[in-house]
C-alpha cells in the first residue's frame, strides 16, 4: 500500500454507532489521486454513512479522516467542504425556479466589488461568465444559461449538480447514485461527465452506484463494503462482477483487505 | 427558450394598460385620466403595495402570513395610544395645544414599527421553531392579534390622536407635490426591488422557496432567512400602520380586516408563484395597482365599485392557473 500522504483520501477504523445499530464497524478507505473509485455494498453495508462521515453531516465515533496526508475532523458540511470535499446528493439538491449560475453559486455567491458587495449585493455578471465556463469545460450541452434548472432534462440537471461540485471540489467529488434515474443516452453522459471531472480537473471521484455495468464502464477501482466494513477494495480490471456481488453479498469469505484481489489470477 | 416569468410580467402589465385604456375613453376628459386622479389612485394603492413587498418575500421563500391585517391595526392601535397619551394631556388635547408633539409622534412611530416587528417575529418563530405550517400560524396569530387590539379598545376607534399628525402628514405633500404616504410606498418598493433582485439575501429568498432542502445544505441559514422575512413583513404593517393613523387620524379596528387577501392577491396576479422560488417586486407594483385602478375607474363610470371585488377574483383566477400550468410544464420534463 501507497504511503498514506501519497492517497488523496485516507479512512481508517471509522466507527459509527446509532443507538444499537453500528452503521460503521472500523471502515477503511483509500483513494489515490485522479482516480473514479466505486464504492459498492448492499443496501446497509454502510455506503451512504460513510458518504456522510466524508460530507461532514456525520461525525464518526471513532477513527480518522486524512485528506491529502492531512488529518481532518469534520463536525458539520462547511468543514468537508473548506476541505475540498463536495458531494452530489441523488436529489441533486437544485433550486429549480433558478438559471444554472445561481445554482453553480448557491451559498456561495461573488459580492460585487467595493460597497456594494459588502451591503450583500451579487455580482451577476461574474456569475455567469464564470458558470458558463465550467459548463464548457465539462462539455455540457446546456444551451440557455437564463433557463431555469427546472425546465432542463435529467441530464442537464445532473450537468448543473455535477459542475457545481467540480466547481468547489479540489480533493475529492463524492456522487450518490448519479445515474439512478436516467436513460441511456443521459446515463452516457453523465459518465462521460465523471470521466473530464477525473481528466480535465485531475480531481479523485468516489462513485456510489448500485449499477455494476456502469461502475465498470467508468471506475478505476472499487472498494465493497459489507456490515460496516471494507471487504475488498480491487483495481476493476482485477475483478468480474462475480467477485463483487460475492463480496457484497458475503457467498465468498475474504480478507477484510481484499488481499484475494490482489492475487493473481 | 422563453422564460416564463417575464411573459407573465409583460402579461399581466398589458392587461393593467388596457384596464387604463378603457377607463380613459369611457370616462369624460379630464376625470379618469389626469393627475390628481392618478394621484388618488396611487395613495389608495401604496398601503396595499407596502405590505404585499412583504407577501411578494414571503412567498418566494415559501412562506404566507395571513396576519398582516391584524397586525397593522393593532400596530395602529399603539401608535395611536402611545401619540394620543404622550402628545400632553386631555385638557391640552381640548384646546388642540401639544406640548410634546415631537417627542409623541416619534416614540408613537418607533412603537409601531417595533410592534408591528415583534409581532412578525412571533410569526417566524411559530412557523420556524414549532414547525406550525404557516397557513394555520398566521391564521392562529391574526385572530389572536386582532382579538388583543379589540380588547384593549373595546372595540371602539381610537380617537385622541393629535391633529397635526394629520394636517402636517397625513395630509401633507413631499414638496407640496406628492402625498408622503406614496413617496414612503416607492421608497419601501424600491428597497425591496433592489434586495430581491440584486442581493444575496433576494438569491437565497428564491432558493428557499424553491428547494428548501438545497438552500441549507448550500449553507443558507434558512431558519433565520425566515424568521427575517417574517419580521420584515411585521415591520411593514407597522409602516402602513403609521401612515393610516396619519391619514385618517384614528386607529380603526374594522378597516384592515383584509388586507391579507387583498396583498396575496395583488401579488399572486404580479406573477409571484403560491408554491415558492419564483416573483418579481415590478409584478407586484402591476398588482396591488389594478385593484385601485378598477375602484377608481368604476366610482367615475357611476358603476358600483364592488364590481372591483369580482375583476379583481377573476383576474386572480387566471393568474392561478397559469402558474400552475406553468408548474406542470416544468414537472413533466
Amino acid at each position: 500500500m501507497k504511503d498514506s500522504a501519497d492517497l488523496a483520501v485516507r479512512v481508517r477504523g471509522v466507527r459509527k454507532r446509532y443507538g444499537h445499530v453500528e452503521a460503521l464497524r472500523g471502515v477503511d478507505l483509500d483513494i489515490a489521486p485522479g482516480e473514479i473509485h466505486a464504492l459498492l455494498g448492499d443496501n446497509g453495508a454502510g455506503k451512504s454513512t460513510l458518504v456522510k462521515v466524508l460530507a461532514g453531516a456525520v461525525t464518526p465515533d471513532e477513527g480518522t479522516v486524512e485528506i491529502n496526508g492531512v488529518p481532518h475532523r469534520f463536525t458539520g458540511p462547511r468543514d468537508a467542504q473548506a476541505a475540498g470535499i463536495e458531494t452530489v446528493y441523488q436529489d441533486l439538491a437544485l433550486a429549480p425556479t433558478l438559471p444554472p449560475d445561481a445554482n453553480l453559486f448557491l451559498g456561495r455567491e461573488p459580492a460585487r466589488p467595493g460597497l456594494l458587495g459588502r451591503l450583500g449585493f451579487v455580482d451577476r455578471k461574474a456569475m455567469r461568465a464564470e458558470a458558463a465556463t465550467h459548463l464548457r469545460q465539462l462539455n455540457s450541452k446546456i444551451q440557455d444559461l437564463g433557463a431555469e434548472v427546472g425546465s432542463m432534462s435529467g441530464g442537464q440537471k445532473q450537468a448543473v449538480a455535477v459542475a457545481r461540485a467540480a466547481m468547489w471540489g479540489s480533493a475529492l467529488i463524492m456522487m450518490d447514485e448519479p445515474t439512478a434515474a436516467l436513460g441511456v443516452a443521459q446515463t452516457e453522459s453523465v459518465l462521460e461527465l465523471i470521466r473530464r471531472i477525473r481528466d480535465e480537473k485531475g480531481l479523485p471521484v468516489l462513485l456510489i452506484s448500485h449499477n455494476l455495468p456502469d461502475v465498470f464502464r467508468v471506475a478505476d477501482r472499487c472498494t465493497v463494503l459489507r456490515l460496516g466494513r471494507r471487504v475488498l477494495t480491487a483495481r476493476m480490471s482485477d475483478v468480474t462482477s462475480t467477485d463483487l456481488i460475492r463480496a457484497m453479498t458475503g457467498a465468498d469469505t475474504l480478507s477484510p483487505t481484499g488481499e484475494r484481489a490482489a492475487e493473481p489470477r | 427558450m422563453p422564460r416564463p416569468q417575464r411573459l407573465s410580467d409583460a402579461t399581466i402589465l398589458l392587461l393593467l394598460i388596457a384596464i387604463v385604456a378603457v377607463f380613459s375613453i369611457v370616462t369624460p376628459a379630464g376625470t379618469f385620466l389626469s393627475l390628481s386622479n392618478a394621484e388618488s389612485i396611487l395613495l389608495t394603492a401604496s398601503q396595499l403595495l407596502i405590505l404585499s413587498c412583504g407577501i411578494t418575500f414571503l412567498l418566494i421563500a415559501g412562506g404566507l402570513d395571513l396576519s398582516i391585517g391584524s397586525i397593522t391595526i393593532f400596530s395602529a392601535v399603539v401608535v395611536a395610544k402611545v401619540m394620543g397619551a404622550l402628545a400632553g394631556t386631555a385638557a391640552q388635547a381640548a384646546d388642540f395645544h401639544y406640548p410634546n408633539l415631537g417627542v409623541a409622534i416619534t416614540v408613537a412611530i418607533v412603537c409601531g414599527l417595533l410592534v408591528g416587528a415583534g409581532w412578525g417575529a412571533v410569526n417566524g418563530l411559530l412557523a420556524v421553531k414549532l414547525r406550525i405550517p404557516p397557513f394555520i400560524a398566521t391564521l392562529a396569530t391574526g385572530g389572536i392579534v386582532l382579538g388583543l387590539a379589540s380588547v384593549w379598545t373595546n372595540g371602539q376607534n381610537v380617537q385622541n390622536v393629535p391633529l397635526p399628525f394629520q394636517s402636517s402628514f397625513g395630509l401633507g405633500k413631499l414638496f407640496e407635490v406628492i402625498p408622503w404616504s406614496i413617496v414612503i410606498a416607492a421608497v419601501v418598493t424600491a428597497v425591496f426591488w433592489v434586495v430581491l433582485s440584486k442581493t444575496r439575501f433576494g438569491l437565497h429568498t428564491y432558493a428557499m422557496g424553491a428547494n428548501l432542502e438545497a438552500a441549507r445544505r448550500a449553507g443558507v441559514n434558512v431558519r433565520r432567512h425566515m424568521v427575517l422575512l417574517y419580521v420584515g413583513t411585521g415591520a411593514l404593517c407597522g409602516i402602513v400602520a403609521v401612515l393610516d393613523v396619519a391619514r385618517f387620524s384614528t386607529a380603526s379596528i374594522t378597516s384592515h380586516s383584509g388586507d391579507a387577501l387583498s396583498a396575496i392577491a395583488a401579488v399572486v396576479i404580479g406573477g409571484t408563484s403560491l408554491f415558492g422560488g419564483r416573483g418579481r417586486i415590478s409584478g407586484t407594483v402591476v398588482g396591488a395597482l389594478i385593484p385601485a385602478v378598477l375602484q377608481s375607474g368604476f366610482v367615475i363610470m357611476d358603476v358600483q365599485p364592488f364590481w372591483q371585488n369580482v375583476a379583481v377574483g377573476v383576474v386572480l383566477l387566471v393568474a392561478v392557473y397559469v402558474d400552475q400550468v406553468k408548474i406542470r410544464a416544468q414537472e413533466r420534463t
